[in-house]
């Protein structure tokens, strides 16, 4: 890259869970980015004229998050008229991909700082509400063989012969992973509690875990893409791809899958000079990036190919890595990314992911960046790598380096 | 064509075609209703209203499908419909309500001219039927039907209506929103008909007012796009995927409901053209309306035999086949003696008649007063003289020549002159088994297919000494049964038998390539078999096979046999004793709990090999097999005309109708691509695929099996 990208700070909100009865329903879309927004201001000593641009990630860009969310945000949080804003969409890598193009502009030394992050408030406007000619047209669905990911995901495990077994017991490690995160409280850093309008506390803590559970208790859950799948008919669109398969075995669920929820993140990226002038120690640098794609009915099989082209580009290798962040969007797809860039479980996911923790959709990919900064730190190591698969095949990878 | 007649200034317009059977929307028609509408436009200051009705007994039955055919090019098939919407458009356009007096039957263009009317009221009787089945031919509802009727029951409840055809019968109408009201009587309809004339002046259509909105919801909302992703996704399953009109119409539906009304019609007139110009709707008009109807008539019945009525028959064999063909039979009101060979299994046949009913009953298709009626008509017995006042008498006992030739003897013994036997083997030669008979001429096979009650095809097959009489009388029974006769000469596995194992047979033979087993499954639905052919394979059961097999190398020598089915039959049946389904092993697995799988060992078995078909060339194959069968049996002489030869492989064995059937196919395919096809697989696969004669010839003359 042309110039050095740092990344000065990196926010979140907790993860409320994505459903009325949720802790951050009561939060519309934009009090969540003003949170992160507020936090990253005031950590910093920011004089927000500094900020060219604001990029947020938002997969439902509709309704309340509808109409460039992250030019209201920047309003709405009070921050000055000149800070321009943009809503970003690249499916669940959104918010990841919201950094890599702040990133970008960095390195061409178009701008000199920029607030990256993402938004998804799933509990107030659900997914699928953006409509899209890939689901519902009809033509356009046939000619691309729409599927939905949780399709793609037991098709993944039934390619790869992922049990149920195996993904539960991945989704309980992922538990355990979170739970232990929170004791020993390494996400404070990164953590903005969400407030109400009267300084009254919404949420200061990831409400989607659930630590207790019990592989035995989890068997308990049904397939949650059966009936979509067998009765809707979607399983049939697989055999124009793996006709040798005569049926999906449907093994994902509520408990193997990434949770839903609400929540947003925000990173402070800008190169040497900015941060030379406010005085700001850098915590990590952008080291490479990479976007791809897959075949789109298997869909989620992007995080492999995206890492080794990013890695590639850093001119490093897997094992290099200290540690992976791969997105918990299915429990197949982190096996199956583990599988295949042949690494050490033990480096990955260190913290629990989506499955314990919540995958909002559009600041996931930012919330990740985080958490990997964070952990370098704690461990005091150096490299680490968030990767993401994406609807319709895609893939996204992001290598950083602890400074 | 419209008789005027004028009533409170209300213009009353009776259809009655005078130049076809039914009322249909032809060219005449077309032709006199822009002269009414011309009439009805110059006067639109005068009158309070016109409604529409006919004097026949249904209101339209449907348009007219050679009127249709006659447009070969996309843009005089787009100009002819558009002609119509322009028509409909400009009545409803009329500055005057009108309403459809539905007095009967009024499908596919019948009603479109009612959905062209702002008001519909139905005469409520058992013969009503509203629908638009156009799909069902692979074409769309094209007069508007597609715009007009989501528009007025939103698209939820039109879809399945537009895209399985379905036809309405009774309260459903009314309940669906098909029509605003029923009458009892033909004066309590043009009574609404003309009240609401009065009462309604400034009456339009819907979506002609500005406020307008689709009712229970827009495509753009979370319930719109949950449905439209589903009902697409129900489109890929089971060899849908091979049929253009249902997705053409949900086409038509999503897209026209987010344009404005006219540049929807206009919509749907492209889609409308592209369909019936393809090749789709051309086979299934052909084989599926003309060819359906034209062995309902009976074209090879001799003309000197008087039509009787069939009024008593005797079933023999109380089994599965007996029992639905006992049924079918008492179904339309022929009395059956139902024997076995004890009272016991007969009244267990019997039984299966009950089960039907109570069932058709708890459904609301039939009354306990009805039911019993039927039931009363089956004659459960153990006495082989109860055949004596059978018109005819069908044989399904177990396919053993022997017990066959003692059943024959025993009741031909007990029979009244003139009597029909007729056996319901379904791969023994019929003349063979007339063998025993003294009276061969009335000696018949009549072959059903199971579930009877289903099942829409019976094959009649002539042995060498059957008379036309006996094939008549057979006919007649067939159409009073309400089924499909297809009449074929006689030959090991006759027509349908023989060209379905083929399909089955292809399958083993992919097995053998080293195709992956599931690919064999998935290529047959893909292609539209209703299943693979190893599920087939065990549902035939493979000692059956086993057994026929044997059977015909013990009559012809190994020579008549393929080696790979041969040996597969031996392998499953003596060394695996995997026997298919009913042992709940074979080429599948049948877990007690969940889904047949197949079984994983195949794979091991038949190792998969780099070089085997693909998937698609796997659907070729499948297909292929069987219509070069067909050709053969046609070569043969055992099937004489491509009719019944399409119509016996549609409704016989689930040849798919997109095709047009195992002869279309050909055609569908391309006479010429498809023999270049069959050399290349002759090459690959061997000499099954070997391109017959029949076919080299029809591809030099540059004729298809149809022309002359």
């Amino acid at each position: 890259m042309a110039k050095d990208v740092f990344i000065y700070d990196a926010v979140r909100t907790p993860r409320g869970r994505g459903k009325k009865t949720g802790a951050l329903n009561p939060a519309r879309p934009v009090e969540l980015t003003k949170t992160v927004l507020d936090a990253v201001r005031e950590r910093n000593q920011l004089d927000t004229k500094d900020v060219e641009d604001i990029i947020l990630g938002c997969v439902t860009p509709v309704g309340e998050q509808g109409a460039d969310i992250a030019k209201l945000s920047a309003l709405y949080a009070g921050y000055d008229d000149s800070v321009a804003g943009v809503q970003i969409n690249r499916f669940c890598a959104s918010g990841l991909e919201a950094i890599n193009q702040g990133a970008c502009s960095i390195a061409a030394g178009y701008t000199d700082l920029i607030i990256s992050g993402g938004i998804e408030s799933m509990s107030r406007v659900p997914m699928g509400m953006d409509g899209g000619a890939w689901m519902i047209d009809p033509q356009v669905s046939d000619r691309i063989a729409f599927v939905p990911q949780g399709i793609s995901a037991d098709l993944m495990a039934t390619l790869d012969g992922v049990t149920r077994e195996d993904a539960d017991t991945f989704a309980i490690e992922s538990q355990k992973k979170a739970a232990q995160a929170w004791e020993e409280k390494r996400f404070k850093n990164s953590i903005i509690p969400v407030q109400d309008e009267f300084g009254e506390t919404l949420l200061d803590h990831d409400e989607h875990m659930r630590p207790d559970t019990t592989l035995e208790g989890m068997a308990k859950l049904s397939p949650s893409f059966t009936e979509m799948g067998q009765k809707y008919g979607f399983d049939a669109f697989t055999a124009r791809k793996y006709p040798h398969l005569e049926s999906l075995n449907h093994i994902h669920h509520a408990g193997n899958s990434s949770g839903i929820v609400d929540g947003a993140a925000a990173v402070l990226l800008g190169n040497k000079k900015i941060g030379d002038r406010y005085g700001w120690k850098a915590r990590g640098r952008v080291k490479a990036m990479a976007v791809t794609s897959t075949e789109p009915i298997l869909m989620l099989a992007g995080p492999g190919p995206a890492s080794k082209k990013a890695l590639d580009k850093a001119g490093i290798r897997a094992s290099d890595i200290d540690l992976w962040e791969i997105n918990e969007a299915f429990a197949a797809v982190v096996l199956r990314a583990i599988r295949e860039l042949d690494i050490d479980p033990a480096k990955v996911n260190v913290n629990g992911g989506a499955i314990a923790l919540g995958h909002p959709l559009g600041a996931t990919g930012a919330m990740l960046l985080g958490t990997v900064l964070d952990e370098l730190e704690r461990q005091q190591k150096n490299l680490g790598l968030v990767t993401l698969c994406i609807g319709g095949g895609m893939g996204i990878a992001t290598v950083v380096e602890r400074v | 064509m419209f008789t005027r007649e004028e009533k409170d200034g209300v213009r009353i317009l009776k259809l009655a075609h005078p130049s076809q059977p039914m009322n249909v929307l032809d060219e005449a028609f077309m032709d006199e209703f822009e002269n009414e509408l011309k009439d009805l436009e110059t006067n639109q200051g005068q009158l309070k209203g016109v409604i529409i009705t006919s004097t026949k007994p249904e209101f339209i039955a449907g348009a007219d499908l050679k009127m249709i055919a006659k447009h070969k090019e996309f843009e005089s098939a787009k100009k002819f419909v558009l002609r119509l919407h322009d028509m409909f458009r400009r009545f409803e356009l009329l500055k005057m309500p009108s309403v459809a007096a539905i007095n009967g039957v009024a499908l596919g263009g019948g009603y479109e001219v009612c959905l062209a009317c702002h008001y519909r009221v139905a005469l409520n009787t058992p013969k009503l039927q509203i629908g638009l089945p156009e799909v069902g031919l692979g074409l769309l509802p094209g007069a508007g039907g597609t715009q007009r009727l989501p528009r007025i029951i939103g698209f939820v409840k039109a879809l399945p209506l537009l895209m399985q055809g379905k036809k309405l019968r009774g309260e459903t109408i009314l309940k669906e929103g098909l029509v605003h009201e029923m009458a009892d009587s033909t004066e309590e309809m043009m009574q609404k008909a003309m009240r609401y004339i009065q009462e309604n002046p400034e009456s339009q259509q819907p979506w002609d007012n500005k406020k307008f909105r689709i009712p229970n919801g827009d495509v753009h909302t979370p319930k719109g796009y949950q449905h439209f992703a589903s009902a697409s996704a129900m489109l890929e399953d089971k060899g849908r995927r091979c049929y253009p009109a249902p997705r053409a119409i949900l086409r038509c539906v999503y897209e026209g409901l987010q344009m404005p009304f006219d540049k929807a019609l206009e919509f749907e007139a492209k889609q409308f053209a592209k369909l019936s110009t393809g090749k789709e709707s051309k086979m299934m008009i052909r084989s599926l309306f003309f060819g359906i109807n034209q062995c309902n008539k009976g074209v090879s019945r001799s003309k000197d035999v008087e039509k009787k009525e069939i009024k008593e028959i005797a079933m023999l064999g109380a089994g599965m086949m007996g029992a639905g063909i006992a049924y079918v039979s008492a179904k339309a009101g022929i009395e059956v003696q139902l024997k076995d060979v004890t009272k016991e299994a007969a009244e267990r046949g019997k039984s299966y008649s009950q089960k039907l009913l109570e069932k058709a009953v708890k459904r609301g298709f039939s009354t306990e007063k009805k039911a019993k009626a039927l039931l009363d008509k089956i004659h459960a017995t153990d006495n082989p003289a109860s055949v004596a006042n059978a018109d005819i008498v069908v044989e399904a006992v177990f396919e053993d020549r022997g017990l066959k030739k003692r059943v024959t003897e025993e009741s031909e013994a007990a029979m009244k002159d003139g009597a029909i036997f007729a056996s319901n083997t379904s791969t023994l030669p019929i003349t063979g088994l007339a063998e025993p008979s003294k009276r061969p001429e009335n000696f018949i096979g009549l072959h059903f297919f199971s579930p009877v009650d289903k099942m829409p095809l019976v094959e009649i097959i002539k042995g060498e000494k059957t008379r036309p009489e006996a094939i008549a009388r057979c006919l007649d029974y067939v159409r009073q049964i309400k089924k499909t006769p297809i009449v074929v000469n006689d030959g090991r596995g006759f027509y349908t038998s023989r060209c379905f194992m083929t399909f089955v047979e292809e399958g083993i033979f992919a097995l053998h390539d080293g195709v992956h087993p599931g690919v064999i499954e998935n290529a047959g639905r893909a292609a539209g078999m209703p299943v693979g052919p190893l599920c087939v394979a065990d549902e035939i059961s493979l000692d059956l096979m086993h057994h026929i097999t044997k059977q015909t190398i013990d009559d012809l020598g190994e020579s008549a046999i393929s080696k790979e089915l041969w040996q597969t039959a031996k392998l499953f049946v003596k060394e695996l004793n995997r026997n298919g389904k009913k042992a709940g092993k074979g080429f599948y697995e049948y877990p007690e709990e969940g889904k047949k799988f197949l079984w994983p060992e195949l794979t091991k078995r038949f190792p998969a090999k780099e070089e085997a078909s693909s998937f698609e060339e796997m659907q070729e194959r499948i297909l292929m097999r069987q219509s070069i069968e067909a050709i053969r049996c046609i070569e043969d002489g055992v099937v004489t005309n491509p009719v019944d030869a399409d119509v016996g492989s549609i409704l016989g064995w689930g040849f798919p109708a997109y095709t047009g059937g195992a002869i279309s196919y050909v055609e569908y395919v391309g006479m010429k691509k498809f023999l270049e096809r069959t050399e290349t697989f002759a090459k690959n696969f061997g000499k099954r695929f070997a391109p017959p004669e029949l076919l080299q010839k029809k591809v030099k003359e540059g004729k298809g099996f149809y022309d002359k």
